[in-house]
């Protein structure tokens, strides 16, 4: 449904997205992860036609945005950043404009209303000014605008951002089900967010795409993934280190606890090791009376920290 | 999809936004006193002794509109772009053409209804005596194609910044230069300064001169066409500075 090829937007000497490709088919959730700044908005300006790319090109359901923008425009929805909506304009003035701007009418206008309403949970604001609504219902108001016209494809920037922790899940809820139709693509910098809706996560750093894969294989490439806690009762914390470090797999073991007789031990597996780490350990451990086993699945946080860091503070933190 | 339907939408929309706000109804009730105290106080009406409307009332427009016309263009963009509202708007299935017009039309359809609320006036002087009714209308529309121009020019200056003071204060500046360019005063000045040939064309720029010909009841097409083309050519400028905010 999107298709993104070689996107670059220069401001003035900076180049804010550098040479981005990437494609969201029909029925996924991709995504858009990165810390501020990074490009994010930048990119999805572009995609929705409001900034004019430097370079490179954007299709949305084979429509070029810059040769064919109004029908391009047509298949998308959009929730800008900050959620902006017109605040001298009633919550229902306000969805009835964007469904007529939209080319509905009559009773197809009506129907459209009244299904982004009740989607979004706005019947208690309906005739209310949108200047005088909270955080979280002016961001909903935007929302439903996004889906009045049941678009194709949505591009919603930071959709949860501001949202209490209930409203986070409800959004969260109302993309999974419509990824399942659409083709979708959020930008976020929650990552607990991407392991619950996306089905695809793309990572960009300084306009850059840094890391693009289903948030299973983000994990992936943590230096956790793979990584084996073991506590064991009744040995001494060298004991245990020693012998870990004698398992080929091994490339570091930290004491992470000792008390009470109960030793607990991190392993991090050595390149390669393929989740064969914890049957290793086991065999090595198997001697000692043996608390727990558990391999870890890896962090996207850190996996996000550890791509988007800037060097300098890389270097400080080794 | 037909553009107008576009456009109209456009124009429903600020001009809800208008009345929804005290702006419409400041601006209306600010303009019709200007007007009543201009005429019959300062304009002299009464004193006049003459069944006509064009010294004691229509002499004043401009100067009304210098201050009135910028207090409702100024908002027109500035607040779209403030609010961040441009981004929905222009993302939108629409042209940014059909944007800009809907937003023009919608004011200067409110500056036809201040227009046409002055209508006292007009039945005052009709009971009055009896003047040339012609006239009259012809110099109604003179005003609104005078508003017009000057409203266009404000949709410049709003899509300059998005501060509506700035907006408000570059408008009236540039407002004030097409006046003065016809202001008997200052071209008497100009004419020792400067060739008679330089004068006439200052002079061709300013809304005073072209005003002239619709409150002497002739609709001259020179004089629509200059008030249509300030508008056409401003229409565009703000199109162009909207394209370029965008392009970064």
């Amino acid at each position: 449904m999107i298709k993104v090829q070689n996107l670059v937007k220069v401001f003035g000497t900076k180049r804010a997205v550098d040479d981005v490709s990437f494609s969201v088919s029909r029925g996924e959730v991709l995504g858009f992860l990165g810390p501020n700044g990074a490009g994010k908005s930048t990119t999805m300006r572009m995609i929705t036609g409001f900034l004019p790319p430097s370079g490179g090109s954007v299709t949305v359901g084979g429509f070029d945005i810059v040769e064919q923008p109004i029908q391009a425009r047509r298949l998308i929805g959009y929730l800008p950043e900050n959620a902006p909506a017109y605040t001298d304009m009633t919550v229902h003035g306000f969805l009835n404009f964007a469904a007529e701007i939209r080319g509905l009418r009559g009773d197809a206008r009506k129907k459209a209303v009244s299904r982004a309403v009740e989607m979004c949970c706005l019947e208690a604001v309906l005739h209310q000014s949108v200047e005088t609504l909270s955080k979280g219902f002016r961001h909903r108001t935007c929302f439903a605008q996004s889906v009045i016209h049941d678009p194709d494809v949505l591009v919603l920037d930071e959709p949860t951002d501001g949202l209490d922790p209930n409203q986070k899940h409800e959004v969260r809820q109302l993309i999974r089900r419509m990824g399942e139709k659409k083709g979708i693509i959020f930008s976020t910098h929650i990552l607990e967010e991407v392991d619950a809706v996306c089905s695809r996560a793309i990572i960009i750093d300084r306009g850059k795409i840094v890391a693009n894969g289903t948030p299973q294989e983000l994990r992936q490439k943590s230096e956790w993934a793979g990584a084996v806690t073991l506590r064991v009762k009744g040995v001494a914390s060298s004991a245990v280190t020693a012998k870990l470090y004698q398992v080929p797999l091994v490339k570091r073991v930290t004491v992470v606890d000792e008390k009470d007789g109960l030793v607990t031990v991190q392993a991090f597996p050595k390149a390669g090791a393929n989740g064969a780490l914890a049957s290793a350990i086991g065999e090595a451990a198997h001697e000692w009376h043996i608390e727990q086993l558990q391999v870890e699945e890896g962090h996207l946080d850190e996996v996000f920290r550890s791509i988007t860091m800037p060097d300098t503070v890389k270097e400080a933190t080794k | 999809m037909n553009p107008w339907r576009n456009i109209w939408t456009i124009t429903k929309r600020e001009l809800g936004a208008y009345f929804s706000s005290p702006i419409a109804y400041v601006f209306i009730v600010i303009f019709l006193l200007l007007c009543g105290f201009f005429t019959f106080f300062v304009g002299g009406f009464f004193e006049r002794q003459e069944a006509s409307l064009v010294r004691p009332f229509f002499d004043w427009h401009p100067w009304f509109y210098l201050f009135l016309v910028p207090a409702v263009g100024m908002r027109l963009w500035a607040e779209e772009r403030r609010t961040g509202t441009i981004e929905l708007l222009l993302t939108m299935p629409i042209t940014a053409w059909q944007a800009i017009v809907g937003k023009f039309l919608a004011s200067w359809l409110f500056l036809a209804l201040a227009l046409v609320l002055t209508f006292p006036i007009v039945i005052t002087v009709n009971y009055l005596g009896h003047p040339d009714n012609g006239v009259i209308l012809t110099a109604y529309v003179g005003s609104w194609l005078m508003a017009g121009a000057y409203l266009a020019i404000s949709c410049i200056t709003s899509a300059l910044t998005r501060s509506q003071v700035v907006s408000f204060i570059i408008s009236l500046v540039v407002c004030l230069f097409l006046i003065l360019a016809g202001f008997p005063p200052v071209i008497n000045v100009l004419e020792q300064l400067a060739w008679p040939n330089m004068v006439d064309l200052i002079t061709s720029f300013s809304v005073m001169t072209h005003f002239e010909g619709f409150q002497k009841g002739v609709l001259d097409s020179r004089d629509i066409l200059f008030f249509l083309s300030v508008i056409g050519f401003s229409l565009f400028t703000t199109s162009v500075i909207l394209r370029t905010h965008r392009a970064g």
